[in-house]
């Protein structure tokens, strides 16, 4: 167990900011990876007075605070129809309703956790996240870089018309995933996000073609196998680095046949 | 640092520390159904309801829980008769351990969807682990339970 000297709740970002500069004070989320570790806190910093817990939707983009749980991601009516589905079905296997109400938004993108199913939702969307000192950047350039200590403060997803799906295989329910498989098609680009492989997710697009002629059964399964041969997989306790690649092919599969069945 | 808790109805105030959980707060307030299980935020046996929201009471800090409200099976033992003789009536609970944490989250289902489905029930209660069961015997109870107000 963790032990932390000092609890602040934070009355303003910069409060946060200033507090997490140094090394010995942490930023809580909703707490369950961080208290499975040990080792000493200075100060956590709690985020939750700041009103970062709704996701803001407009007619160009959801911003999710923070501090916004799983469960809310999980039951969003606006951001589910524009996903269909895909961000509820990215989430509803993490552990249990109790969980996902703890679980934040803010702590599984800046953990940008190897297993996260969060991150690998996000990445298959237009989604940016907004720093409270880095300001405004992709998901795709936060997710390659370095912990540091900025604030993350919000998620935005930006509504540009496309279409969704997600899978994982899971050795059980509530489990971690072996693999997790994002599709996305915007604007005409098909992105396919691994995560779960077990390292940090990454994107694959279509940049060979693969698709260029429609959603056709030898398209799909040349570009799954594309993805398969593409993506960097290893072993651990949940699976094998082969079960992994033969898995990816295969849930890439599926979710460009969910695609091409809504057409 | 001090902490006001409403606690089952009623204002509780104490001096705690910085890393005390809301588990060992509760429980050393009286409210011993709060169970300690796994300890990895995974079994679901320290479910209380934090603002009327099922949470895992180990992975919350009690300072975290300071102005809100918590209610433990103590203070929803009348809302929990409703339907747990139903359960036990299945022979479901064999140990107990794993059985308040597991009313609780049946209270947060029916308040959040007061008819659900079998799979709606199996989704809402996945993260209440129960080690002597194979969980039918609880899907049965809460089925007869509903099917009990038609």
């Amino acid at each position: 167990m963790i032990n932390i000297q000092k609890y602040v709740r934070a009355e303003s970002l910069e409060e946060a900011y200033r507090l997490n500069q140094n090394r010995q004070n942490r930023v809580l989320g909703g707490m369950l990876w961080l208290k499975m570790g040990n080792g000493n806190v200075n100060t956590a910093i709690d985020l939750c007075g700041l009103g970062l817990d709704t996701i803001q939707e407009t007619r160009e983009q959801f911003a999710i605070g923070a501090m916004v749980s799983l469960r809310q991601i999980e039951l969003h009516e606006g951001l589910n129809a524009y996903t269909r589905g895909a961000a509820a079905a990215a989430v509803r296997d993490i552990v249990g309703v109790q969980f996902r109400n703890l679980a934040t938004a803010g702590g599984s993108i800046w953990g940008r956790f190897g297993f996260s199913d969060v991150l690998t939702v996000f990445l298959a969307m237009e989604t940016y996240v907004e720093l409270y000192k880095g300001g405004i950047l992709p998901l795709e350039q936060f997710a390659a870089m370095k912990y540091d200590r900025d604030i993350l403060v919000r998620i935005i997803v930006k509504k540009t018309p496309g279409d969704f799906a997600y899978r994982t295989m899971r050795n059980q329910r509530t489990d971690f995933p072996v693999i997790a498989c994002g599709l996305s098609r915007i604007g005409g680009e098909y992105r396919v996000v691994i995560g779960a492989r077990p390292a940090r997710a990454m994107a694959v697009r279509d940049e060979r073609g693969f698709l260029s002629g429609g959603l056709t059964e030898e398209g799909c399964r040349a570009f799954a196998g594309y993805v398969a041969e593409t993506v960097p997989t290893e072993s651990n306790i949940r699976g094998s680095a082969a079960y992994r690649t033969h898995l990816i092919r295969v849930l890439t599969e599926r979710n460009l046949a969910e695609l091409r069945g809504r057409r | 640092m001090e902490i006001t808790i409403k606690l089952n109805g009623k204002n509780v105030t104490a001096h705690i520390e910085a890393d005390l959980l809301l588990i060992d707060f509760l429980r050393s307030h009286g409210c011993v159904s709060v169970k300690r299980g796994c300890e990895t935020s995974n079994c679901g046996l320290c479910t209380v309801l934090m603002d009327g929201i099922p949470v895992l009471s180990c992975s919350v800090l009690a300072a975290r829980a300071d102005g809100h409200e918590v209610q433990t099976l103590e203070g929803l033992q009348e809302e929990a008769e409703e339907f747990a003789g139903f359960i036990a009536d299945q022979g479901a609970d064999q140990c107990g351990f794993c059985n308040p944490g597991l009313v609780m989250n049946t209270i947060a289902l029916l308040r959040e969807n007061p008819d659900p489905t079998d799979d709606e029930i199996r989704a809402f209660l996945a993260g209440n682990l129960c080690r002597c069961s194979g969980y039918d015997g609880q899907l049965r109870g809460i089925r007869n339970y509903l099917d009990s107000r038609k």
